[in-house]
């Protein structure tokens, strides 16, 4: 479990979630992104192919990361949903709030 | 390094006598680094034997971890002097999970609707919303530090 980070061949920061996102490591993922918004990355994409479930606390985490960013004047996009985690994104009407793409070829071609 | 768990699991016959359930009961320490793995405990002796679906798995492990995160956090504050109870019933037809904390309890009538256009950007407040929508039927008890979750198999 834990986030992978790397960085596209157009400069986009990506940050995979292995395993869960839940209260017990929302935090490290906020400070990971807070980094990257630091370091001057302006676009950012957050990909689920490799997660497990998310709890509210990670949704949650989702909600600031996302205000962050907007703040800092940059981009997020978010990708790779199963069905399952999906779900939580439509039954807390967060998929209104998030730019949300199928796959991470899909999300970074967004940008 | 997340601490160790001490949890204790107890496998009786269901409390009707009948050998068709099984009570699992579980207690773990006030720490959310304990959470992931009771919820994959928990989940596993759950679909012990079963032809699950994912999608029973995914919303076992969600509403578990919502659970058990409301009791650790906002009920028991992370006290490590404070434990979580966690009871299981497991019956043909229903998964009954009841997580009880040593808080002082909350009313779940309180809790505003986190999908009003107003609560949407907060951070806080989906998890008790999410349960509702996953699970069949949620009570709590008077006091509100007990919560107790049904799902009817598929």
């Amino acid at each position: 479990m834990g986030f992978h980070q790397t960085k596209d061949a157009s400069g986009v920061a990506v940050v995979q979630v292995e395993g869960q996102l839940v209260v017990g490591n929302r935090q490290e993922l906020k400070d990971l992104v807070q980094a990257a918004l630091d370091r001057g990355d302006q676009r950012l994409l957050i990909d689920f192919s490799r997660t497990g479930y998310i709890d509210s606390s990670g949704l949650g985490a989702l909600v600031s990361i996302s205000k962050k960013i907007r703040e800092a004047g940059g981009e997020l996009r978010l990708s790779g949903l199963n069905e399952d985690l999906r779900s939580l994104f439509e039954l807390t009407k967060l998929d209104t709030l998030f730019a949300i793409a199928e796959t991470p070829k899909q999300a970074l071609a967004s940008f | 390094m997340p601490s160790p768990l001490r949890l204790c699991v107890r496998r009786s016959a269901a409390p009707d006598g009948e050998s068709l359930g099984t009570l699992v009961t579980l207690r773990l320490p006030s720490e959310v680094e304990c959470i992931e793995e009771a919820v994959e405990l928990v989940t596993r002796h759950c679909l012990a034997g079963q032809d699950a679906t994912t999608k029973t798995r995914f919303r076992l492990q969600v509403v578990l971890s919502e659970a058990l995160s409301n009791a650790i956090v906002r009920g028991n504050r992370e006290d490590r002097r404070k434990w979580v109870d966690v009871r299981v019933e497991l019956g043909p037809e229903t998964i009954r999970l009841e997580i009880t904390d040593e808080g002082a309890g909350f009313d779940p009538g309180a809790v505003p609707e986190p999908i009003h256009p107003d609560q949407l950007d907060e951070a806080n407040g989906r998890g008790l919303y999410l349960i509702r929508k996953l699970v069949d039927a949620v009570e709590f008890n008077e006091r509100g530090n007990s919560i107790c979750m049904t799902l009817r198999r598929p």
